[in-house]
């Protein structure tokens, strides 16, 4: 542990961390749009700015190791001065649609803007435009809110190890696009999506289905396989329109394509609600007690007939471990075959 | 070069610069006419054309020596055509062409230069590692080698005080020291060849010219740090310097100065050549070691600083050319001698390239702590059409101007710095009262705002807007309150920037609004270039009682905006005139007025 002291306040920290992490974990407030903890430091966006007494020019926070008698200072007028200017600066260059973006309210730089009170802006000139769109099913990309916080391009490469997007192009004209500025052609896990501080990257399957106002959350765990991520909802009027996933969770935030995108069967009206029995030639809704008799009576009736080799019984990867578990010492035990298999071998 | 006393030595300048000029077609000429003239038979003398590097004077390219018995005769401005007569005159009747030898100038020009780095330049055979050797070439690294421990090579390096070449001026010799010290192993050596400010060339220079040098100073600055891995971080756009160096670096190898047991001494260092693309950030050092790891080439923030955590998170020494090309000269003549160059805290020489409005733009090296009097005037040779210096740009683009008032000011690390400036990679652009500042600032903003990697904000948009605010003013859509503006945001841009290239990109604009104030102000206020180069600024009129009516202008003019009969006065349509300045230029009575 080092001892050093932010704003004045005297704090133990452990040796090794930065002077962002360390401010948080004693709950002083740096803003930042660059930084994930789960992400590796970048240094991008410079909001994070501090003085450090003895040092010349402000460092960032983010990747500014803490040592051992570091006098920080995480605001004075000076950096609030610099912090301001940036976002001023972010501002000049997007589209500041705010009215009738998707992110609206649940946006990073929104919120900066907000914080820092900025009604008139400074600077103005060029803005980045940009006519196409990108064709994938899943992912919307609108280059022009890319603040270039480069976390879309971290997560894909340190997370995910797909590396499907980089920063093409240098200074004004930099854009973080997949290789030739073909559409994106990746896994579509979305983690990007859900670093993303903007507007740059949204599901499609969400836009223009709800306000952040209108969204209810509900905490879940995803139904896709044995992992059982934790998952969040985002409920409007009664239709799942997104899902998201909370860092602070056992699988850390990151979700797959399925968990993220795969909601849709949610609201299917072709979606099973009931156990089905087939009657006369046709599939009868029947209550789980009936049903579960049911399917008890007839590999009885099989197994006393044919023998239990008659019987297999194949499981889905969409069951736990202990449940797989469960159902094999099912399958031997009680049906009395070794004929039982997985979806995963096919 | 051993040369046989009554021998015959023909060496080209086949530097960048003589190559453009056409010395290749000068070589082979001097071949060609050495055939068939028979020189050899008839002469019975040894008789060989050099290629040789640069030797800065590139305003006179192709320059030629011609050494018969010892004697050296130069000649300037040598085209293929001038080669029988030369061949004919000089070399079978031994009568020199005195109409073609170099004049005073020419040895005005080297006078005040101290030649370290660029000693063996224009000497020595870029592409015969032997020719090196023979003037003492890889003696220092056999010194090395044989006689001093690699701490002792350290303690050299600083009591030399070499300070980096490449712009910070940070001590060589402490950080090979931290280097050595850092934990962590394999440590690599990275000579940074990616010479990006615009119009320097002197790293280019000492490549395409003396290899060996540089070659001679990484493995002893390997031997130091304990580099068993070295690379050389060159741009693409450098073709005739990388095959130079792959020719330079193949016969270091066989010579057995480089790769396994060097010397026989058990020393392993070899090199290896990365291309870089030409980004100019890459020359950033943290940039260059994600461009060597195969990343895009972006800047992360220090520390930790390469010598601690450089290529692969290992220690790794960034050195530049030249830095490194001062290494064997200090080897061997020894540190006190590298130190009696220079100031007291600037030690040793420094190449600058020498350009813009001065009469002889070339290649300089200097003692560090010379005037900027002596090498605008005595090297160069004053302003070009005898007008008046206005400031001299050092530094590049990452720089700043020095102005006219403060032409005597000691051309050192510490002096340019606490006048706004830097010596930077010594770049050194001169100005005249034809040239407007506003202007300048916009132009080296045009670059470093392009070559921005577009990491980091400040240096992304804030680049971009100072150059838009700057346009405006020069567009003469400038405002009240703009000045201010580019001012804040000039320093908001260097304070909050990631790397140098960002920090130092407003250094044009502060150091111009610091001594040239009025002339932005004037731009603004009084919608005018007081150096009349904004075209937007511009009106051309006639002075009726200068115009002889020659009709000359109206017939110049592109735009047709001229209308007058012949032998009256003439008058300017302003709403057609394009401002090319066309009649201005042609006027032989100056009675177009421009303003």
């Amino acid at each position: 542990m080092v001892s050093i002291t932010i704003d004045g306040r005297r704090v133990k920290v452990r040796e090794g961390a930065t002077i962002l992490q360390a401010s948080r974990e004693n709950d002083i407030y740096i803003p930042t749009l660059c930084d994930d903890p789960r992400l590796e430091p970048y240094g991008g966006c410079r909001l994070c700015l501090v003085q450090i007494k003895g040092m010349a020019r402000p460092v960032t926070a983010c990747t500014t190791p803490v040592s051992e008698g570091m006098i920080v200072e995480t605001t004075n007028d000076e950096i609030e001065d610099l912090r301001r200017t940036i976002v001023e600066l972010l501002l000049s260059d997007h589209p500041n649609d705010c009215m009738v973006c998707e992110k609206a309210g649940d946006c990073t730089l929104q919120e900066l803007a907000y914080f820092y009170n900025i009604r008139k802006n400074r600077f103005y000139g060029e803005r980045r435009q940009y006519a196409e769109r990108d064709g994938n099913p899943f992912i919307e990309r609108d280059m022009e809110k890319c603040i270039l916080c480069g976390k879309c391009v971290r997560v894909c490469s340190e997370v995910q190890g797909v590396s499907a997007i980089e920063i093409a192009y240098r200074g004004f004209s930099a854009k973080v696009c997949p290789p030739f500025e073909k559409d994106l052609d990746c896994e579509f896990c979305g983690q990007c999506v859900s670093v993303c501080p903007t507007g740059a990257l949204m599901g499609k399957l969400s836009m223009g289905k709800g306000r952040q106002k209108d969204i209810e959350k509900v905490e879940s765990v995803c139904p896709y396989c044995g992992c059982g991520c934790n998952i969040t909802l985002h409920v409007a009027r009664n239709e799942v329109i997104r899902v998201s996933s909370r860092p602070d969770s056992l699988n850390e935030g990151w979700l797959c394509v399925k968990g993220r995108f795969g909601f849709k069967f949610n609201s299917s009206p072709d979606r099973l609600k009931h156990p089905l029995i087939k009657r006369n030639g046709r599939f009868e809704e029947a209550s789980w007690d009936e049903a579960l008799d049911y399917v008890a009576q007839r590999l009885g009736e099989i197994k006393d007939r044919y023998g239990a080799d008659a019987i297999a019984g194949l499981s889905s990867a969409r069951c736990t471990n202990e449940e797989n578990y469960l159902f094999q010492k099912f399958m031997r035990a009680a049906v009395g075959t070794n004929n039982v298999d997985h979806c995963a071998r096919y | 070069m051993a040369m046989q006393e009554g021998s015959i030595v023909v060496k080209v300048c086949m530097g960048t610069g003589g190559i453009a000029a056409g010395g290749a077609a000068v070589v082979s000429a001097f071949r060609e006419e050495f055939e068939s003239a028979g020189v050899r038979a008839s002469v019975e003398k040894n008789c060989s054309v050099h290629n040789v590097g640069c030797r800065g004077f590139c305003a006179r390219d192709v320059l030629v020596d011609v050494i018969v018995g010892g004697e050296k005769t130069t000649y300037e401005y040598i085209k293929s055509d001038m080669v029988p007569r030369i061949v004919e005159e000089h070399i079978l009747q031994g009568r020199p062409i005195e109409e073609w030898v170099v004049k005073e100038d020419y040895h005005t020009f080297h006078e005040k230069q101290v030649k370290v780095v660029l000693s063996d330049c224009g000497e020595v055979d870029p592409e015969d590692i032997e020719s090196y050797v023979g003037r003492g070439g890889y003696s220092a690294l056999e010194k090395v080698l044989a006689t001093m421990t690699p701490e002792e090579t350290i303690g050299l390096i600083k009591d030399s005080g070499l300070r980096g070449r490449g712009g910070a001026g940070f001590p060589a010799g402490l950080k090979w020291e931290f280097a050595r010290k850092a934990a962590g192993e394999p440590k690599y050596l990275i000579c940074n060849a990616d010479e990006g400010d615009p119009g320097a060339f002197m790293d280019r220079s000492i490549i395409e010219g003396n290899p060996h040098s540089v070659i001679e100073g990484m493995v002893i600055g390997a031997y130091a740090i304990g580099a068993r891995k070295g690379y050389v971080y060159i741009r693409a756009e450098y073709p005739l310097a990388v095959e130079r160096l792959q020719i330079a670096l193949d016969q270091a190898r066989r010579r057995r100065v480089l790769g396994d047991d060097i010397g026989g001494r058990g020393f392993d260092f070899d090199i290896r050549i990365k291309l870089g693309a030409g980004a100019f950030v890459c020359g950033e050092e943290t940039a260059l070691i994600a461009s060597i790891e195969g990343n895009r080439g972006m800047p992360r923030a220090k520390p930790p600083f390469p010598a601690q955590k450089g290529l692969w998170g290992k220690p790794t020494v960034i050195n530049n050319v030249e830095t490194l090309a001062n290494v064997p000269y200090i080897v061997r003549n020894g540190a006190g001698w590298f130190a009696q160059f220079g100031t007291e805290k600037s030690k040793g020489t420094k190449v600058f390239a020498l350009t813009g409005k001065v009469k002889n733009s070339g290649l300089i090296e200097v003692p560090l702590g010379i005037s900027l009097r002596e090498i605008i005037y005595d090297i160069g040779g004053g302003i070009e059409g005898g007008r008046r210096l206005k400031a001299v740009q050092t530094g590049g683009p990452s720089g700043g101007c020095i102005t006219n008032e403060m032409i005597d000011i000691a051309v050192d690390y510490e002096s340019l710095a606490k006048a706004g400036s830097i010596v930077g990679s010594g770049g050194m652009v001169v100005m005249d009262e034809t040239d407007c500042m506003v202007n300048i600032a916009k132009y080296f903003l045009e670059f470093t705002q392009a070559e921005s990697c577009g990491k980091c904000v400040p240096c992304r948009i804030g680049t971009k807007r100072l150059l838009e605010i700057l346009q405006r003013i020069t567009d003469g859509r400038g405002r009240p309150g703009d000045v201010e503006l580019l001012e804040k945001l000039s320093n908001d841009v260097r304070s909050a920037s990631l790397c140098g290239l960002g920090q130092t990109a407003p250094n044009p604009v502060l150091s111009t609004l610091r001594y040239f104030r009025n002339e932005y102000e004037a731009h603004i206020h009084e919608k005018r270039c007081p150096a009349g180069v904004c075209k937007n600024l511009l009106t051309y009129s006639i002075l009726e009682e200068f115009c002889k009516g020659c009709t000359m202008c109206a017939r110049v003019c592109p735009a047709g905006a001229i209308v007058g009969e012949k032998k009256k006065p003439h008058k300017i349509i302003e709403e057609i005139c394009v401002k090319c300045g066309a009649c201005f230029e042609i006027c032989k009575f100056k009675a177009v007025k421009k303003g």
